[in-house]
C-alpha cells in the first residue's frame, strides 16, 4: 500500500501549484481592473463554461481520490474484508490499553485495530519517530472504532490520541509501542 | 492640527458624533465593540503562537485551553457577529428605503452580544473553562478536569448573546415585511417569499418571469439570517443540554456516562456549527461581495439571477453538509460520509466559485477602477475564500481526510485563511466602505496606514496558514502541545505572521481612532441627540 507520506507529497505539491496560480490571477486582476482595457463585456458562455468546469472538479477529485489513495476502498469495505491480525485496544481514564507491551505486526499484513473507550471521546493515531502522521480516527464511546491498515515498510510508531479531551489528554502518547517487522526479503 | 487636537477630535476635526442618528450610533457602537473584541481575538492569538513554539511563563497549559476555548467564540460571536449584524441592521433597511423595524430590539442586540461575551470570556479566564473547542463538547462529561461553576457561567455567557442573536433575526425579518406608518400596505408574504428565493424558484418554471420585490443583497442576508435562527436554537439547546450535566454535578451527582449517545451528539452538534461554518458566513459573504461589487462599480451584478440561485443552493447545502466533520468517525455510516461529507460538501467549490466569478466580471465590467480601500480588501477576501475553500474541499475526502483530520492543516490553511483573510478582510472592505457613510463625512487620518494595514494583514493572514499547513501535514495536531520543540521551525514562522496580524490590527485601530477622535469614540456611546427613525440625518 502506498505510504501516507506518498499522499502527503502529491497533496502538497497540487496544493501549492494552486496557490501560487490563483494568487498570480489575483494579482494579474488587481493590476489589470485599474487599466483601461479593450473590452469590459464578458460573454455567458464564459460563466456556463466555468459552471460546468466547477461541477467537473467538484465531482472528479473524489472519485480520483477513491481510485487512487488505498486506504479509501479498505476502509469503506473493511467489515468485508478479513483481517490478518486484529488488536483490541481499550481507553480510558486518559491512558490507552494495549493487548501486548509492544504490538508486532509482519509486512504486508492488514491489521484491524479495534478501539474502545470507556469514558470520553478520544483519538486515535499512529505516528513515525518524526512525528508525521500514519493514519488516525476518532475514538467514540459507546461505539465500535475500528480501522484497517495494511503496512507495506518496516517501522517503529508510537500511538497518540489525536482528539482533544482535555489538558490531560496531551500526554496520551504511548512511544514506539508499534512495530512493523519482517519487510527485509520484500520488494519495499 | 496638532496631534494632541486630532486625537481628541479627529481628522480635522470633521467627525461631529452629535449629528448622528440613533440608527448611525447603534451601526457604530456594533462596529466600535466588534473591534475591540476582535483585537481581543488577535491578543489571544497571538499567546497562543508563542505557547505553540515555546510554553509562556505563568500561563499553565490549562489556562492555554481555556484561551483555546474562548478565542473562536470571541472571534465569532463578540467579533464577527456584532460587526456584521451591526452592518446588516444598517443595510437591510438602507437597501429597502424604510426605517429599521425596532432601533430598541436593536439596542437590546448590542447589548447582548456585549455583555454575553463578556461573561463568557470571563468565565474562561477566571475558571480556566475549557472542556473542548467552540462549545463542542461530546458528553459524557468531564467534571474533574473542568469546574462546573465557571462552565455554568460560560454557558450563561454564550445563551445571552444567541438571545441577542434571535432579536436580530426577529428585526431582519420584521424589516423586510413591516409596513412603515404612513405608508401603504406591504405585501408581507410576496416579500418574504422573494427573500427566502420562492418567488425565485417559481420564476423558473413560469412563463411570467415576476420582478424581485427584494435586492439581492437583502435576499442573501435573509437566507443567511435562517441559518442564523437555526444555529441559535440548536446551540441554545445545546447549552441547556451541557447546563443539566453542570448543574447535576453542582448537586454531587454524576449523570452516567452513556446517558446520550457520543455519535448522536456529535451529528447533532456539526450540524449546527455548519449552520455558522458552511452557512452563513458562506452565503453572508457572498451576498457582501455582490453588493460592494455592484456599490464599487455603479453597475449591475454579473448573471444575477444564478447568483440569487446559488444563494438558495447555499442554504440548502448548509443544511445537509455537516458530516465531513464525521469522516474519521468509523461508526458514522459510510453513505453519509461520502454523500454528505464528500459530495454535498464538493457544491460549496461550485456555490463559493460562482460568487467568485460573478464578483470579479462585475467589477470588470467597470474598468478601469481606482484601487481604492475597499477594492483591495474585497479582493483579499476574495482571494482568501479561493485558498480557504479548495483546501476544505481536499480534508472532506475520505483518504485524505485519514491523514489531515484534526492536524493544523485543518486550522491553518482552511479555518483561519477562511476566516483572518476571507471573512475579516471582507469585513474591512465594508468597513472603509461605510467609514464616510456611517460618520456623515469623517476623513480618514492616514492612507499610509490603511495601506500598511491592507498588506500586513494579507501577509500575515496567508503566511500564517501557510506555516501551520506544513507543520500539519508533517502530523502536527490542532488543540494539542508539542513541548520539545518539535516543530519549532513552523510554529515559529507561523508567530512572526501572526505578529503582522497584529500590528495590522493596531495600526487599524489607530487610524479609526484618529480620524474620529477620543471624543468622537466616546460620543458614539452617548444618547442620540435626535429621535428620528431615518437612517442618515437630513439633508441641509
Amino acid at each position: 500500500m502506498i505510504d501516507s507520506n506518498t499522499v502527503l507529497t502529491g497533496q502538497t505539491l497540487a496544493y501549492t501549484f494552486y496557490v501560487l496560480a490563483i494568487m498570480s490571477l489575483m494579482g494579474w486582476f488587481a493590476f489589470k481592473v485599474t487599466r483601461e482595457g479593450k473590452s469590459n463585456v464578458v460573454k455567458p458562455a464564459l460563466f456556463y463554461s466555468w459552471v460546468i468546469f466547477l461541477i467537473a472538479l467538484g465531482v472528479s477529485i473524489h472519485i480520483v481520490t477513491y481510485n487512487t489513495i488505498p486506504w479509501s476502498p479498505i476502509d469503506l469495505n473493511r467489515r468485508e474484508i478479513k483481517a490478518d491480525r486484529v488488536f483490541d485496544i481499550t481507553v480510558s481514564d486518559h491512558k490507552f490499553h494495549l493487548p501486548a507491551e509492544k504490538l508486532t505486526i509482519q509486512c504486508h499484513e492488514k491489521v484491524m485495530f479495534n478501539v474502545t473507550s470507556a469514558d470520553l471521546t478520544y483519538g486515535f493515531g499512529l505516528f513515525r519517530h518524526d512525528n508525521s502522521m500514519v493514519f488516525q480516527m476518532q475514538v467514540v464511546p459507546g461505539h465500535l472504532n475500528d480501522i484497517l491498515w495494511q503496512f507495506d515498510k518496516p517501522g517503529v510508531y508510537s500511538i497518540r490520541s489525536t482528539e482533544y479531551s482535555g489538558p490531560k489528554g496531551v500526554d496520551m502518547i504511548e512511544k514506539d509501542v508499534v512495530e512493523v517487522v519482517g519487510c527485509e526479503t520484500s520488494a519495499n | 492640527m496638532s496631534f494632541l487636537q486630532t486625537i481628541l477630535n479627529g481628522e480635522q476635526g470633521a467627525f461631529k458624533s452629535k449629528s448622528l442618528t440613533p440608527m448611525q450610533k447603534l451601526t457604530l457602537r456594533f462596529v466600535v465593540v466588534g473591534l475591540v473584541y476582535y483585537g481581543f481575538a488577535v491578543i489571544e492569538g497571538m499567546i497562543m503562537r508563542l505557547y505553540e513554539v515555546s510554553p509562556v511563563p505563568g500561563i499553565e497549559p490549562k489556562q492555554f485551553f481555556a484561551i483555546m476555548t474562548a478565542h473562536p467564540l470571541v472571534g465569532i460571536f463578540g467579533s464577527t457577529y456584532s460587526i456584521v449584524f451591526g452592518a446588516f441592521l444598517f443595510l437591510v433597511p438602507f437597501l429597502m428605503k424604510k426605517p429599521l423595524w425596532s432601533i430598541k430590539l436593536g439596542n437590546w442586540t448590542f447589548l447582548l452580544l456585549a455583555f454575553g461575551t463578556l461573561i463568557f470570556w470571563s468565565a474562561g479566564f477566571f475558571s480556566h473553562y475549557a472542556p473542548l473547542y467552540t462549545l463542542y463538547w461530546p458528553l459524557p462529561a468531564d467534571f474533574t478536569q473542568f469546574s462546573p461553576l465557571g462552565g455554568a457561567f460560560f454557558i450563561l455567557g454564550i445563551a445571552l448573546v444567541m438571545v441577542g442573536t434571535l432579536f436580530f433575526v426577529v428585526n431582519i425579518f420584521k424589516t423586510i415585511v413591516y409596513t412603515p406608518e404612513g405608508w401603504e400596505k406591504q405585501p408581507a408574504c410576496k416579500l418574504i417569499g422573494s427573500a427566502l428565493g420562492v418567488s425565485g424558484m417559481r420564476n423558473l418554471f413560469s412563463k411570467n418571469k415576476k420582478e424581485h420585490l427584494v435586492s439581492l443583497p437583502v435576499a442573501a442576508i435573509a437566507r443567511g439570517t435562517v441559518d442564523v435562527a437555526l444555529n441559535a436554537g440548536i446551540i441554545l439547546f445545546t447549552g441547556v443540554l451541557i447546563l443539566v450535566y453542570m448543574v447535576a454535578a453542582l448537586m454531587g451527582h454524576d449523570l452516567k456516562h452513556s446517558a446520550i449517545d457520543a455519535l448522536l451528539y456529535k451529528n447533532w452538534f456539526w450540524w449546527g456549527l455548519d449552520l455558522v461554518a458552511d452557512g452563513l458566513v458562506l452565503i453572508f459573504v457572498a451576498g457582501t461581495w455582490y453588493l460592494l461589487a455592484t456599490l464599487i462599480t455603479g453597475k449591475k451584478l454579473f448573471m444575477e439571477n444564478f447568483a440569487r440561485a446559488a444563494l438558495l443552493v447555499e442554504l440548502i447545502v448548509s443544511w445537509t453538509v455537516w458530516s465531513h466533520h464525521l469522516m474519521s468517525d468509523q461508526a458514522q455510516p459510510g453513505i453519509l460520509k461520502v454523500v454528505s461529507g464528500e459530495m454535498v460538501t464538493a457544491f460549496e467549490l461550485i456555490t463559493q466559485g460562482l460568487a467568485f466569478f460573478i464578483t470579479l466580471v462585475t467589477l470588470w465590467s467597470a474598468r478601469p477602477l481606482k484601487m481604492t480601500n475597499p477594492l483591495k480588501f474585497l479582493l483579499g477576501g476574495l482571494l482568501g475564500f479561493a485558498l480557504a475553500v479548495p483546501a476544505g474541499i481536499m480534508q472532506a475526502d475520505l483518504g485524505l481526510n485519514r491523514i489531515l483530520h484534526n492536524t493544523q492543516w485543518i486550522i491553518g490553511p482552511h479555518v483561519h485563511v477562511a476566516i483572518l483573510v476571507g471573512l475579516t478582510m471582507t469585513l474591512y472592505s465594508a468597513i472603509y466602505f461605510l467609514f464616510p457613510i456611517l460618520t456623515n463625512g469623517a476623513k480618514l487620518y492616514s492612507q499610509k496606514l490603511a495601506n500598511f494595514h491592507f498588506w500586513a494583514h494579507l501577509l500575515g493572514g496567508i503566511g500564517m496558514g501557510a506555516f501551520m499547513g506544513m507543520a500539519g501535514l508533517k502530523g502536527m495536531l490542532r488543540r494539542s502541545l508539542y513541548l520539545n520543540g518539535e516543530f519549532n521551525v513552523y510554529m515559529i514562522l507561523a508567530a512572526l505572521a501572526g505578529s503582522l496580524l497584529l500590528f495590522a490590527f493596531l495600526a487599524f485601530f489607530y487610524n479609526i481612532v484618529m480620524s474620529v477622535g477620543l471624543n468622537g469614540v466616546i460620543g458614539i456611546f452617548r444618547p442620540a441627540e435626535t429621535k428620528t427613525k431615518d437612517l442618515l440625518p437630513a439633508e441641509k
